[in-house]
């Protein structure tokens, strides 16, 4: 069949070479998949922002009790952050690994991963366990209605990011690098970034706009 | 987005590089440029050397500037057309996320002044 | 320890005969439905081919179907307001005590919205949009089957608060701090909060679903400014799904917060600001708006296209229309509370923005008119209701251009002349839009046409009872009615009301009549099959394959060459005399079913349940449920089966022989 003769009515579809037109069809799944995952996360990130529209709205409405500034550590946001942000760095590596399909350094890299972010986890809920028992629990105020609620969100991302690590590892303990499990870990991977992304705008805003003077 | 680079395949977001070596220098360099960003955030926060006012927008500056490191060297988004879908959502998604936190502060900060009952006068409504 | 949480045998509306009359009638209806169904054998059959389906036409007509039956339950509703509001007026008291009456209003516009159009157009984009891309699937075939499930799993929890509790008297956005405890202790609003969020979880995996399909998976050479119209507004609609759904679910989840656990972001006390809430909930509300008129203006403009003969006129200034309306559509939010008091800077620049965009809303109008210009138009009943939808969108969009003016809207805000004027929207884009889409598709779907003539008289019944019902409202409005009005004392409101009252009966013929139509026409279904495929002479893909399509839907994927790609084909095959030579055909991998997504709901309606009923051990349960079956489903190998090469060359080349003869008594014609 030639190519003129080709898609009159019946429709025909060549595959390999390219239509002249800008457009080859459907992407193969390894794009379309983190893609969808992509956009997913994006929504996560708008569900964010209407969080910290709603701290920046009620970060004043403290109904007579304490006020940022007397609530938060800026040493304990430094640690988490730097909690945080190794474990996205350590994510990238085991991404790497897994890249080269070195099984026993994307375990531990991934593994360290998921310790440095519990780790940030372990801290993050003995500060909230602090402020309950200090007076100030999210039952105060608004103000703090709204912190442990964006503080908490990312905590609970947190959490089933790390649900998911220990998934993914299993499966690749059982499953070895196949495809369909090397576009999950890109997600993982886009995911745990995207949590140190959003980590970035909390401790900012809330840990030190929150305390300045 | 013209017609000759559509010819060249998409990539998915987040894809790293085939390379060991350029991988692994992103993520440090990725990691050097976070730390940075984030010591200097927290020395901005707490020095006494700069002008008050102006911290609080330095330090969103800043914050910015480290969500931009984060996207390039540990999401790999690049200005490169095999990653213009995957830009184009992220820039849609910024845009709402500004249009929601801007719209709502703004729109919030006039209904309080405009409206805004103070708190002890609703709670003394409350009290039945 | 208690097991069962709030859960008594009070709960149960004993003393109340409506509600219990109509939950009997349901239940031994479904009862008697279910029990046919097994009996007759066919379970086996539908969770095949139905439930655990993963095809993209199977789901889109599942949710067609669950539309249509929250179409009836949201009408019923409206009916039922409006006999209240035609009698309950001086001393009359009418049928409906106020704490039902609030319950109705509430469920009537939460069912409208997210159970009937919402789900309708999910549905119809379902069903069209791998077709008209001419590909095989949506991107993600199990997530498609989930997010429906979890659609029906909401369904399910807000029609059993009939049965079981009571519904929210809130209105259908449950504004603080009447949602709050304090002033709605009862499940009412929970029920209302937890289906919406699983709802919405639903929709928001749809809205990625399409939106990756329609950028990525797209047949090769077709692109961007060659897709049909319907697939850039489902784009914009389901961008903007993304984009607002995640803001539905923080508010919403904080109004939980606040009703669960004391939390303080919208109460009157401890610092909280029901304005927020307000303020939240319509930077998801009003792109909501759009997310339902945007596919059913591109519906209409297949319709347009197909039926005058000729292309859409303005092809491009379509897209860059659509592209407007959904970023503006972002921008407008706060017309919807201009009275709260944000102060005239703020009011006149959201006013202005709300008038802007009336613009690409008006160059769309004129392309569809041109469109028309000089072509031949044919008056079947998609057009019947695409007409109708001009005029009555051209008018109804006038008033929200009224009400878009912060000075009148604070005249008549918040009473019925705001009812009609949305009525007037909603149902004049939306609800003509997917009547004309499901006239219009239908023989896709199931091989055979719709009765033309009931079609039309369903039509006019719709068309005319529209008018009726709520062309009243506007004057009502004007007079001083305020809506959700259970009781009102000033009788010169009763004639109006009566005659909407007349409207809203029409409307229920219009309904009637579509069942008869389906009735009928499933009946003469022999003498109204559709054995080309292309029984409209339709311009896009998705009528280049048989109707109904094959579970792959293409053979082979179909090589675009231009704007219109299906009818290019045509007319090169007139050209030439014969159709393309028959290709080599490969095996094609499809995805298989899964039971993920019933089993999902499943565990999400338990879950649901439970937290309304603060049965928390039951939530648990769900929640782990949905994560064993979440890891079970990540576990499985095999995510496609393959239709060998001899399956397709079958279905391929009986539909080739159709084709051809086609192509015979076309040329014979010309």
């Amino acid at each position: 069949m030639s190519t003129s003769q080709a898609a009159v009515i019946g429709l025909t579809h060549r595959a390999s070479e390219d239509t002249g037109h800008g457009h080859r069809g459907p992407e193969s799944k390894s794009i379309v998949v983190p893609y969808g995952f992509w956009l997913f996360v994006l929504s996560d990130i708008v569900l964010f922002s209407a969080l910290f529209a709603t701290y920046a709205s009620l970060a004043h409405a403290t109904d007579g009790g304490p006020t940022s500034r007397e609530l938060f550590s800026r040493p304990t946001a430094g640690v988490e952050t730097l909690a945080l942000l190794l474990s996205s760095f350590v994510c990238g590596l085991a991404m790497i690994a897994a890249r080269h399909r070195n099984l026993a350094w994307t375990q531990i890299w991934l593994l360290v991963t998921g310790l440095l972010g519990f780790a940030f986890l372990a801290i993050e809920l003995r500060e909230f366990a602090s402020l309950i028992a200090d007076g100030a629990p999210p039952q105060r105020s608004a103000f703090l209605s709204s912190f442990f609620t964006l503080v908490g969100c990312h905590g609970a991302h947190v959490t089933c990011g790390l649900l998911w690590i220990g998934t993914m590892m299993a499966q690749i303990l059982a499953k070895g690098f196949q495809p369909h499990i090397m576009r999950r870990l890109l997600c993982l991977s886009i995911f745990w970034h995207a949590l140190d992304i959003v980590w970035v705008a909390i401790f900012t805003l809330v840990y030190l706009v929150g305390t300045l003077p | 987005m013209t017609e000759q680079d559509r010819q060249r395949p998409d990539v998915a977001p987040g894809e790293p590089h085939d390379s060991l070596m350029s991988e692994t220098i992103s993520y440090v360099v990725g990691l050097g440029f976070a730390l940075i960003l984030t010591g200097l955030s927290f020395w901005v926060a707490s020095t006494p050397l700069l002008w008050g006012p102006g911290v609080a927008t330095g330090l969103v500056v800043l914050a910015i500037a480290q969500m931009g490191v984060h996207l390039v060297f540990f999401l790999h988004i690049t200005s490169g057309p095999d990653n213009a879908n995957n830009v184009l959502a992220l820039a849609f998604g910024v845009l709402i996320v500004f249009l929601v936190m801007i719209g709502t502060i703004w729109i919030m900060g006039h209904m309080n002044a405009n409206m805004g009952v103070g708190a002890d006068l609703m709670n003394l409504q409350m009290q039945h | 320890m208690n097991f069962v949480g709030k859960l008594t045998w009070d709960s149960i509306p004993f003393d109340q005969p409506i509600p219990l009359m109509t939950s009997i009638v349901i239940i031994l209806g479904l009862g008697a439905i279910l029990a046919w169904v097994t009996l007759k054998g066919h379970v086996p059959y539908l969770w095949r081919e139905w439930i655990t389906s993963t095809d993209h036409k199977r789901i889109g007509v599942m949710y067609c179907i669950l539309a249509f039956l929250m179409l009836i339950r949201g009408f019923a509703d409206a009916i039922m307001m409006r006999a209240q509001q035609a009698v309950a007026v001086g001393q009359s008291q009418g049928y409906l005590p106020p704490e039902h009456y609030n319950q109705i209003f509430s469920a009537h516009g939460t069912i409208m919205i997210f159970f009937m159009a919402m789900t309708f157009l999910i549905g119809m984009m379902n069903f069209v949009l791998p077709l008209q891309l001419g590909v095989r699937d949506v991107a993600f075939p199990t997530m498609n089957s989930v997010s429906f499930w979890l659609t029906a799993s909401a369904v399910l929890l807000v029609n059993v608060s009939l049965v079981v509790g009571e519904f929210a008297r809130t209105g259908w956005l449950g504004f603080p701090p009447l949602s709050e405890k304090a002033f709605s202790p009862g499940v009412g609003v929970d029920y209302y909060l937890v289906s919406l969020q699983i709802s919405g979880i639903g929709t928001l995996l749809t809205g990625i679903n399409f939106v990756t399909t329609i950028l990525k998976i797209r047949a090769p050479g077709m692109s961007y400014m060659r897709m049909p119209v319907f697939c850039w507004t489902s784009l914009a609609a389901n961008l903007l799904i993304i984009a607002s759904f995640p803001v539905l679910t923080a508010t919403l989840g904080l109004l939980m917060l606040d009703r669960y656990l004391g939390f303080h972001f919208f109460t009157n006390d401890g610092g909280g600001n029901s304005m927020l809430y307000v303020n939240l909930i319509w930077i998801w509300g009003h792109p909501e708006v759009y997310i339902l008129a945007l596919p059913s203006f591109g519906i209409f403009s297949e319709i347009f296209a197909t039926f005058s003969g000729k292309p859409l006129f303005g092809y491009r200034s379509m897209v860059y229309a659509t592209l407007a309306i959904c970023i503006l559509s972002f921008t407008v939010w706060l017309h919807h509370f201009f009275t709260m008091g944000a102060g005239a800077d703020v009011n006149a620049i959201f006013g202005i923005a709300s008038m802007l965009i009336a613009i690409p809303t008006g160059v769309k109008i004129f392309n569809w008119l041109f469109t028309m210009y000089g072509g031949r138009v044919r008056f079947s009943v998609p057009m019947h209701w695409a007409l109708g939808f001009v005029v009555t969108f051209v008018t109804g969009g006038m008033t929200g251009v009224l009400l878009a003016s912060p000075p009148i809207n604070f005249v008549v805000h918040n009473s019925l002349f705001l009812i009609a004027h949305f009525h007037h929207v909603i149902i004049g884009a939306v609800v003509f839009g997917l009547m004309a889409g499901y006239n219009y598709w239908f023989p896709k779907a199931f091989g055979f046409t719709l009765d033309e003539r009931l079609g039309k008289a369903s039509f006019w019944c719709w068309f005319a009872g529209f008018y009726l019902a709520f062309l009243p409202l506007y004057i009502l409005g004007l007079m001083g009615a305020t809506r959700r009005m259970q009781h009102y004392d000033d009788p010169s409101w009763q004639p109006l009301m009566v005659v909407a009252l007349v409207g809203a009966i029409l409307i229920l013929a219009g309904i009637v009549l579509t069942g008869v139509q389906l009735y009928v026409s499933i009946r003469t279904r022999d003498r109204r099959r559709d054995l080309t495929g292309d029984p409209w002479d339709g311009r896009t893909l998705e009528w280049a394959t048989l109707s109904p399509p094959p579970h792959f839907n293409f053979a082979v994927l179909p090589d675009v060459h231009g704007e219109e790609a299906y009818w290019s084909l045509k007319q090169r095959a007139l050209q030439r005399g014969r159709i393309s030579d028959e290709p080599e055909y490969q095996p094609i991998e499809m995805p298989l079913n899964s039971p993920t997504g019933v089993i999902c709901a499943f565990f999400a309606t338990l879950c649901g349940f439970a937290i309304i009923w603060y049965i928390w051990w039951l939530a648990i349960l769900g929640l782990v449920g949905a994560f064993v079956i979440f890891v079970w489903y990540a576990w499985r190998d095999e995510h496609e089966h393959v239709i060998p090469v001899e399956e397709v060359q079958r279905l391929e080349r009986e539909r080739r022989r159709i084709r051809t003869e086609l192509l015979h008594t076309l040329s014979q014609s010309t």
